[in-house]
């Protein structure tokens, strides 16, 4: 397969595919798409399918806000033949202490200063919105409507088609095993299939950027998280809004299939490349959730798996190009909520990439920041 | 989705109620992998798993790819076998 490319993105998740699209998009040619496995095969198609604006940081929420914007038109701007199952059922943020209700009106302070729509809610107002929310101990919650859902693989699926449509070429089943520099600069990927000759290489392939990266020397501070989920069998519609406690590390919604799907984040998860399911997060799983919406008791479990999350120091992703290595750029690190700022993401992306000013200011998601200690966290994330 | 009295309707998966058209006609757009057939049409997502539609599925790639049945790389199978309230699941934590 020995041959050249203008642009080599790694990563066939839809942070790669949104990259790819937005830089065709832009009349830029010779692109070509490299993917281990399958598309989707890595943290997006094993993700929550959650999609909000509700976050802590100014960057993150312009970042949703506009990606949600994105979402709302995205089957026609892609020109999608079929449905990314997109539903805006708001998502509910429950708070059960005093810290985070003072952290949750900091928030609120944030994304009002935004334009993003979200509102202080009581445990009443909560139960009327999600009548089957037990609100035990519960103090109050935030409240989003525009936020929701949408379908992850149909959601790459369709950025991929429409990459390939402007002349995108994708390779699955392609590993690359190294990266190829020389001088400070990029000049290629050796990949399973032989070697591509390029000046520019567009890393986004999750926790695995770590060790791509650290094959020209670069040290990237992410380590792999392994989050687990579960789905149930699907029902008649009975939860608009995601239903999510930071308290639990929990959260659940309930997707336009009718099934739910469900997640709870481990704080002494082990960090190692580990994507299976374990029969302890089932009964955590179904203790927290039977709790907080006692009917889904009653819902049966069909299937179980786990993802995961590449998580960095501060919980951000690491956006931009590497200093000293021309060509070499960056988007990694999502620390578990790319899929929702995908849209943004690759519209920023190919406008970095190409010299352009971008839309959004990205120099704080910079891969300096951890050198110069300069963490940017992000409070509300599970 | 299947409409009344159409008997030329094969349906492939029975907890999806995908019919053997519809994936077909994926196959035909070149869609080939059997992970990226479920994740695109959600066949073999359903309560049994993919135990009655995957060696249909199967049997059709081979036929479209040329491949005998036996190289068609499987799905991986997640627990639980067989679906489980999760109520039953949340009074399990005490019985150690």
């Amino acid at each position: 397969m020995n041959r050249t490319a203008d642009y080599v993105i790694i990563g066939g998740g839809v942070i790669g595919c949104s990259i790819a699209y937005n830089l065709a998009k832009k009349g830029t040619k010779n692109i070509v798409l490299i993917e281990k496995k399958y598309l989707t095969s890595g943290a997006t198609g094993r993700c929550g399918a959650g999609i909000r604006m509700q976050f802590g940081t100014e960057t993150n929420c312009l970042l949703a806000k506009n990606s949600i914007e994105m979402f709302e038109h995205l089957e026609e701007e892609l020109a999608y033949q079929g449905s990314i199952e997109f539903k805006q059922g708001g998502y509910l943020l429950l708070a059960y202490t005093e810290k985070m209700v003072e952290q949750f009106h900091k928030n609120l302070g944030v994304q009002h200063k935004l334009g993003i729509p979200s509102r202080w809610v009581t445990p009443e107002e909560a139960k009327e919105i999600v009548p089957h929310l037990n609100t035990q101990g519960l103090l109050g919650a935030t409240f989003c409507g525009k936020d929701g859902h949408c379908n992850p693989f149909k959601t790459t699926d369709a950025y991929a088609k429409a990459a390939q449509r402007l002349g995108v070429e994708i390779i699955t089943y392609a590993e690359v095993i190294r990266l190829l520099a020389n001088d400070g600069k990029i000049t290629g990927v050796e990949t399973s299939r032989g070697v591509i000759e390029t000046p520019a290489v567009i890393l986004c392939a999750g926790s695995y950027s770590r060790d791509l990266a650290a094959t020209i020397g670069i040290e990237l501070p992410l380590t792999p998280e392994r989050h687990q989920i579960l789905v149930t069998e699907p029902v008649e519609m009975m939860q608009g809004p995601m239903v999510m406690s930071f308290y639990h590390g929990l959260y659940c919604q309930q997707v336009p299939h009718g099934s739910f799907v469900m997640g709870l984040g481990d704080p002494n998860e082990p960090k190692e490349y580990n994507q299976n399911g374990s029969w302890q997060f089932l009964h955590e799983m179904a203790a927290k959730v039977t709790f907080i919406l006692p009917p889904l008791a009653n819902l049966r479990v069909i299937r179980q798996w786990a993802g995961l999350y590449d998580l960095t120091p501060d919980r951000q992703q690491i956006l931009g190009s590497v200093p000293g290595i021309e060509g070499f750029h960056l988007a990694a690190g999502f620390s578990g909520h790319g899929f929702m700022i995908a849209p943004m993401t690759g519209k920023l992306m190919a406008e970095h990439i190409l010299g352009e000013q971008t839309s959004l200011p990205i120099s704080m998601f910079d891969f300096t920041r951890f050198a110069r200690g300069e963490l940017y966290v992000e409070p509300s994330v599970v | 989705m299947c409409e009344a009295n159409r008997k030329d309707i094969i349906i492939m998966c029975r907890c999806e109620d995908i019919t053997a058209d519809e994936v077909r006609a994926y196959i035909e757009q070149g869609v080939t992998d059997l992970e990226q057939l479920k994740r695109l049409l959600r066949v073999g997502m359903g309560p049994c798993q993919g135990r009655t539609c995957t060696p249909l599925i199967v049997n059709e790639l081979a036929r479209a790819t040329g491949q005998p049945v036996k190289e068609i790389p499987l799905t991986v199978f997640r627990q639980p076998i067989t679906p489980v309230k999760l109520g039953v699941l949340a009074g399990g934590t005490d019985h150690e």
